[in-house]
């Protein structure tokens, strides 16, 4: 399967993914570049995490407009999968591909922490290879990640079971304490109807290794590879 | 064709917890401004632009807002001064 990660100006995990991709993954991957007018022919995308455009305006909202995102929203049309990871799902939602945004972090503070998220689905290409209410250790490295939506939207993503994984508390529960940045309903990741654009707060691809402190981010690259049988 | 300043306000939209505003109405708390009820924290835009009427520029500028300036999801914004620059 052949990935492809999206460099924009103040990316910082796009090395990370590529890494997690070619050697945990053994998968091919190519270094996209956000003034691109072409995907090479990937099967996924994944937009990386970092600061993109110095998170100027709002989160997300410049590197929006770059040249390759009218690729990757056509990519997304046609049902190719795309995983947008913290910065990354904070473009996703500025893009319209996903709905709802990440707003300021609700104790002003910039979160980095090694966080728990339970697996709220397991029918999704980004999430078979998990077990219905696994917790996860994944880290997160944020100041915008407060999922916000008006309760239309957050009604219509639970009831399509669009909500991948929530901020839980060492006993798997849904609890404000444990929820580091304020996300309503303590979502940390979704996706679009369709099923085929993730976006998540935590960071799976700085989670593919014990060494450093988890590999609970792996299984989610997995899943993908699982969906073709590669 | 003139040039024209547009000055527009982008805020958080009412009733969706706006942590800065609510740690900058605790400070003014503490310093005695006990009247305040809500802060609430966005951005003041100033915009320079040539068109050839000050409605066009106005129009121009809420265009603006609705594809990047402001996210339709969390903020209002209101146009705050139209002017010859």
């Amino acid at each position: 399967m052949k990935f492809g990660v999206i460099t924009f100006p103040g990316s910082n995990s796009d090395e990370d993914a590529f890494l997690a991709i070619t050697d945990v993954l053994g998968q091919e991957c190519v270094k996209l570049w956000h003034k691109d007018h072409d995907l090479r022919g990937v099967d996924v995308v994944i937009l990386p995490g970092g600061f993109s455009y110095g998170d100027y305006l709002r989160a997300g909202a410049i590197a929006r407009f770059s040249p390759i995102m009218r690729e990757v929203i056509t990519h997304a049309d046609r049902g190719g999968p795309v995983v947008g990871i913290c910065n990354g799902f904070q473009i996703a939602c500025e893009a319209g591909l996903l709905p709802g945004a990440l707003l300021r972090n609700a104790s002003l503070q910039f979160v980095s922490e090694l966080c728990r998220v339970r697996v709220e689905t397991t029918e999704t290409r980004f999430s078979n290879q998990y077990a219905p209410g696994q917790i996860l250790r994944l880290p997160i490295a944020h100041g915008d990640g407060r999922y916000t939506a008006d309760d239309a939207t957050l009604d219509r993503l639970e009831q399509n079971d669009q909500v991948v994984f929530r901020y839980v508390n060492e006993k798997g529960e849904v609890d404000p304490s444990a929820d580091p940045n304020g996300s309503m309903r303590g979502i940390a990741g979704i996706v679009n109807e369709r099923g085929n654009v993730l976006g998540l707060m935590p960071h799976p691809e700085r989670a593919a290794e014990a060494i450093v402190g988890s590999a609970d981010g792996v299984a989610l690259f997995e899943s993908l590879l699982a969906q073709v049988g590669v | 064709m003139s040039r024209y300043r547009v000055a527009v306000h982008i805020v958080p939209r009412r009733g969706l917890l706006d942590p800065q505003g609510k740690a900058v109405a605790d400070a003014l708390h503490s310093l005695g401004f006990n009247g305040v009820r809500d802060v609430r924290v966005g951005r003041h835009l100033v915009i320079d632009a040539d068109a050839p009427e000050p409605q066009s520029a106005e129009r121009a500028v809420r265009d603006m807002c609705a594809k990047l300036l402001a996210n339709p999801v969390t903020e209002d914004y209101e146009i705050a001064n139209v002017e010859q620059a």
